[in-house]
């Protein structure tokens, strides 16, 4: 039984590449699966301190590349899942200490433990970090946010994923691709100040995974390290359940699209 | 003029404008995808080249790359403005490299 591996990708930075990963990860545990996180981004390590394992990580991806480390030493056990593990990024390494080699070595390794998904963190950009993240995977999960810059990147990464993977490479049949539509505000979509899911749908030819609502509770979630997923009472947590459980192969409606009606009560105290 | 007619004169949202100017640029982007990188430049010095014998633009030049099993087509296609003779050359109106 071989892992899945899938890439959380998107060219532009700050789109909530690793907010997905986490949430993403997480939400694959809560579904009963074995799965390891890795944080690509060597050099800028992040995706520990969103997962709230920051003060428990000893040896990282690049030491278990190196043989500095063994897997099993290398892996964070999520503090709330025991199916949930995180491969922290080298703080101190260069992004030259990853090799393709090495990179198939760990997840061939994580397959081998049993994993059922391997999700990889990419780093932003096009170069050596993005590239080994997006090479062995079998599903993509590009995030993209309703702004221009952002989409024309992603459709710059949707090409990347159809040529340079080891599946196109081999001809082993195409990299899944899921786009998720982040950031999202209903509001300023209705009053035409933000490019709207058909719009990056019609751009992109390609139908969304999820749309995640622009939310107070991301920030909330990062500055207490727990994954937006976990908050059952968040949009955003529900919208990343919505989609985790759409990868899955549910079909599940898309919600929070369109501008909440608020009561009078909500108008007060917001929320 | 009643509240209701200002209101409907609004410009063009950004949000129209911002689909617009992604739809050309992903357009154009994925037309060239997989295309040599010297393309643009070469486009730009064949461009300086025409220029000394007609008066053309940026925009009159189009290149085109496909790759069919086996070769590559590299298709050039100028449009040359009508009425402005070159510079002491006679030119046809439309001229394709293949």
């Amino acid at each position: 039984m071989t892992a899945e591996i899938i890439v959380v990708t998107s060219g532009k930075g700050g789109v909530g590449k690793t907010t997905t990963s986490a949430s993403l990860a997480t939400g694959l545990a809560m579904a009963g699966k074995k799965v390891a996180v890795i944080d690509f981004d060597v050099g800028l390590r992040n995706l520990d301190l969103i997962m709230g394992c920051e003060r428990r990580v000893v040896y990282d991806f690049v030491n278990v590349v190196h043989g500095e480390s063994t897997l099993k030493q290398s892996l964070i056990r999520d503090k709330r899942h025991d199916n949930l593990y995180v491969l922290a990024a080298s703080q101190t390494r260069d992004k030259d200490a990853l090799t393709q080699e090495g990179v198939e070595k760990v997840l061939d390794g994580l397959s081998e433990d049993g994993f059922d998904y391997v999700v990889c963190d990419s780093p932003a950009g096009i170069e050596k970090g993005a590239h080994l993240a997006m090479y062995f995977a079998d599903h993509a999960v590009v995030v993209v946010n309703p702004e221009v810059s952002s989409v024309r990147d992603s459709d710059r990464i949707l090409g990347l994923l159809a040529s340079k993977t080891r599946r196109a490479e081999r001809g082993d049949g195409p990299v899944t691709q899921h786009l998720l539509l982040t950031r999202y505000n209903p509001a300023r979509v209705a009053i035409g100040e933000m490019l709207s899911v058909k719009d990056v749908e019609e751009i992109l030819g390609i139908e969304v995974v999820g749309v995640i609502p622009e939310s107070e509770n991301v920030l909330t979630a990062s500055n207490n390290g727990i994954p937006v997923i976990v908050d059952a009472d968040s949009l955003a947590g529900q919208a990343y359940s919505d989609t985790v459980a759409r990868i899955l192969g549910e079909v599940r409606p898309l919600r929070f699209i369109d501008v909440p009606k608020k009561g009078f009560l909500q108008r007060v105290f917001g929320g | 003029m009643g509240i209701l007619d200002f209101l409907k004169r609004k410009p063009e949202s950004t949000a129209t404008v911002a689909r617009e100017r992604l739809r050309i640029i992903v357009a154009q982007e994925r037309s060239t995808r997989g295309a040599p990188d010297y393309l643009p430049m070469m486009r730009n010095e064949l461009l300086e080249v025409i220029k000394k014998y007609v008066h053309v633009d940026l925009d009159a030049i189009n290149i085109n790359f496909e790759r069919d099993s086996g070769h590559e087509i590299l298709e050039l296609s100028v449009t040359l403005p009508e009425g402005k003779p070159a510079i002491g050359n006679p030119a046809r109106n439309e001229a394709t490299i293949g």
